[in-house]
């Protein structure tokens, strides 16, 4: 029997109201970690899933519009571009690589993007990181029925190499928009990590010609992806003079991960009001804590009364009482990394499924330390008062 | 030598009143080891103050209160309690068992603050007290005569030099009573331990080798309707 099982008997002691303190205190330190670590990872998960490429070409309008649609199969284009752009584009001297992407139908709500094969043979999507097939695959032909399949599409639609399956028009699954043409996979991308995870890689001309398109727009692009040589800093300025403040037709995105960064900022507002609340929910179980110990405190009047007569000094039943708080908090901190694990793997699930960027709740963030510690901190401060409390206590008067 | 010595002790307290009043005054008073004193005194004659300034959880205003060689006058707060925890026993009217322990617990609270708690102590002394059957049984589970056994038993639980025992059969009825008494002389007995019972009833004179009636011991010219509810 010692202070910490004194302290501990107290919290069990008081089991609904200790419960409700401690999933409080959960509750805080879980989202405080997910509004500050997740949301940081988010940025960074988002910034870097640009997929190696520094800017986009896509037809007038939004650059968020042309870089959510192009690299994160997000949204609708904007229009559609002539294969003379995409070709202009490729001309560049300062252009490494440029690739042009098509879209306008789906199958069962997963994006078929028609690009060209080199696309996903030549492309490293991270430094040092190419496109790799699941064994056994291969990429599709120019000009054929053949598909490769991203891994987060193929593990959610059960299509391995040699399924096949008819296309549906649109970029929402519509049961009764199905195309005739059937394609076979050839291929299962493997994990990325990137939005390329959650599409259907398809020839181009297999969305440019695919029944019911419009014949005229057989040829056009929705965007043109650019890798710029290395070094070539300043050919982004110079593209960006050309297309968006001289020509009047198409727009660039460039610095392509600048803009989803910009798009976060828009929303940083957003980021204050769920902060806030996260704070507000921290003070709120600090003063939880607080109001519980205190309450218990007049409860408890007579039982710190008879520890002082058993021989407690003061500074032990002060230190039962702050031990109380530090326990809750504890226990309230453990708790709210399971909640904020699994939170994260949820929210982590949905991002993925909506935008292929993989998220993790376990990649190192500061919050991760601060938050709990910030949540110890509030509770032992929460616990000073009652246990300065408990400190007074008059033992003769409450004895009797 | 004595183990309890008192000597020109004596303690006011402020009154509702906004008045100084004299609760304690005593000029001298002396309890051997293992010695058991029974002293008599009416509600309000300043006998629950007067434990608690041998206990040390209250300070007397004046004089020497000597317990086993210190003087719990002049030591400060923390060795008051750390001298209380290891060298006293204290037994309640209302026994003062803590609630959210059970039995063998409250005994091992008893030991907790004096130092190293041992568990099969705390039990041989509840099977003293007859209760080996409801070590594990909280103070709701238990009648009022059991209470006060669990509460003689905490009060030997850190096998101290000596019991103050503040009216131990005053809840009770009188064969828990007799019992409770019997008990607490005899565990006091067994180990040596001195004992100060406070009580005003009457009939625990023969039972005591030594009877000193409160009201001529404490000097103080207080009756108990002035002490303002401390007796």
């Amino acid at each position: 029997m010692n202070s910490v099982s004194i302290a501990m008997r107290g919290i069990r002691e008081r089991r609904v109201s200790s419960a409700i303190t401690i999933a409080a205190v959960a509750l805080a330190c879980s989202l405080l970690m997910l509004v500050w670590a997740f949301k940081k990872e988010a940025e960074q998960s988002f910034a870097g899933a640009s997929g190696g490429f520094d800017a986009v070409l896509g037809p007038r309008g939004s650059k968020l519009q042309i870089v959510l649609n192009a690299l994160y199969h997000l949204d609708e284009s904007p229009g559609l571009m002539r294969w003379a752009d995409y070709e202009q584009a490729t001309k560049f001297p300062a252009v490494e690589a440029a690739y042009p992407l098509a879209v306008g139908d789906n199958y069962r709500g997963y994006r078929l993007v028609g690009s060209i094969p080199e696309y996903l043979q030549n492309h490293a999507y991270a430094e040092g990181q190419s496109f790799e097939l699941e064994s056994g695959g291969s990429l599709f032909e120019p000009r054929s029925m053949q598909a490769v399949v991203g891994a987060f599409a193929a593990r959610r639609l059960g299509l391995g190499i040699g399924d096949t399956f008819h296309p549906y028009h649109g970029l929402v699954y519509n049961e009764g928009a199905k195309h005739e043409e059937l394609y076979t996979v050839t291929g299962v991308l493997k994990a990325t990590g990137t939005p390329v995870d959650k599409v259907i890689w398809i020839p181009i001309s297999g969305i440019q010609t695919m029944s019911g398109h419009n014949p005229k727009a057989a040829t056009d692009v929705s965007a043109v992806l650019i890798k710029l040589k290395q070094g070539a800093s300043m050919a982004g300025f110079q593209l960006d003079m050309m297309y968006n403040k001289q020509g009047d037709r198409l727009t660039l995105a460039w610095p392509a991960n600048r803009t989803i960064l910009q798009f976060f900022d828009k929303i940083s507002w957003f980021d204050k009001i769920l902060q806030a609340v996260a704070a507000l929910v921290a003070i709120i179980a600090g003063g939880s804590i607080l109001a519980i110990l205190y309450n218990a405190m007049n409860e408890r009047k007579r039982d710190i009364a008879v520890l002082r007569a058993l021989g407690a000094r003061k500074r032990t039943v002060f230190m039962i009482s702050l031990l109380e708080a530090v326990g809750m908090t504890f226990a309230g901190v453990i708790l709210g990394f399971v909640v904020y694990v699994f939170l994260g793997m949820g929210i982590g699930e949905i991002v993925q499924r909506e935008t292929g960027v993989a998220l993790s709740p376990f990649s190192g963030n500061a919050a991760m330390v601060w938050a709990p510690l910030g949540m110890l901190g509030i509770g032992l401060l929460s616990g000073v008062l009652p246990a300065i409390k408990a400190y007074r206590t008059d033992v003769s008067r409450n004895l009797s | 030598m004595s183990l309890l010595s008192l000597k020109n002790i004596s303690k006011r307290y402020l009154s509702d009143r906004g008045e100084w009043t004299e609760i304690v005054r005593i000029s001298s008073f002396e309890l051997n080891s293992g010695e058991q004193v029974l002293l008599q005194g009416e509600s309000g004659s300043g006998k629950s103050t007067l434990l608690n300034m041998i206990a040390g959880i209250v300070t007397a205003d004046t004089g020497e209160i000597s317990l086993d060689g210190a003087d719990m006058r002049l030591l400060r707060e923390s060795a008051r309690d750390a001298h209380r925890a290891r060298s006293l026993g204290y037994v309640f009217q209302n026994f003062n068992l803590l609630d959210a322990y059970s039995c063998i617990e409250n005994v091992e609270l008893g030991m907790a603050f004096g130092g190293k708690t041992d568990v099969e102590f705390a039990r041989k002394l509840l099977e003293r007290v007859g209760l080996s059957e409801r070590l594990n049984y909280r103070p709701d589970q238990l009648s009022q005569g059991q209470k006060q056994r669990v509460a003689i038993a905490r009060a030997l639980a850190n096998r101290p030099k000596l019991v103050l025992a503040d009216e131990p059969t005053g809840n009770l009825d009188p064969s828990n009573a007799a019992i409770a008494l019997d008990l607490i002389q005899s565990l006091c007995r067994e180990n040596g331990t001195a004992l100060l019972l406070v009580s005003h009833n009457p009939s625990l004179r023969d039972k005591f080798e030594r009877t000193i009636d409160l009201m001529e011991l404490n000097e103080a010219s207080v009756s108990p309707t002035e002490t303002g509810g401390l007796s």
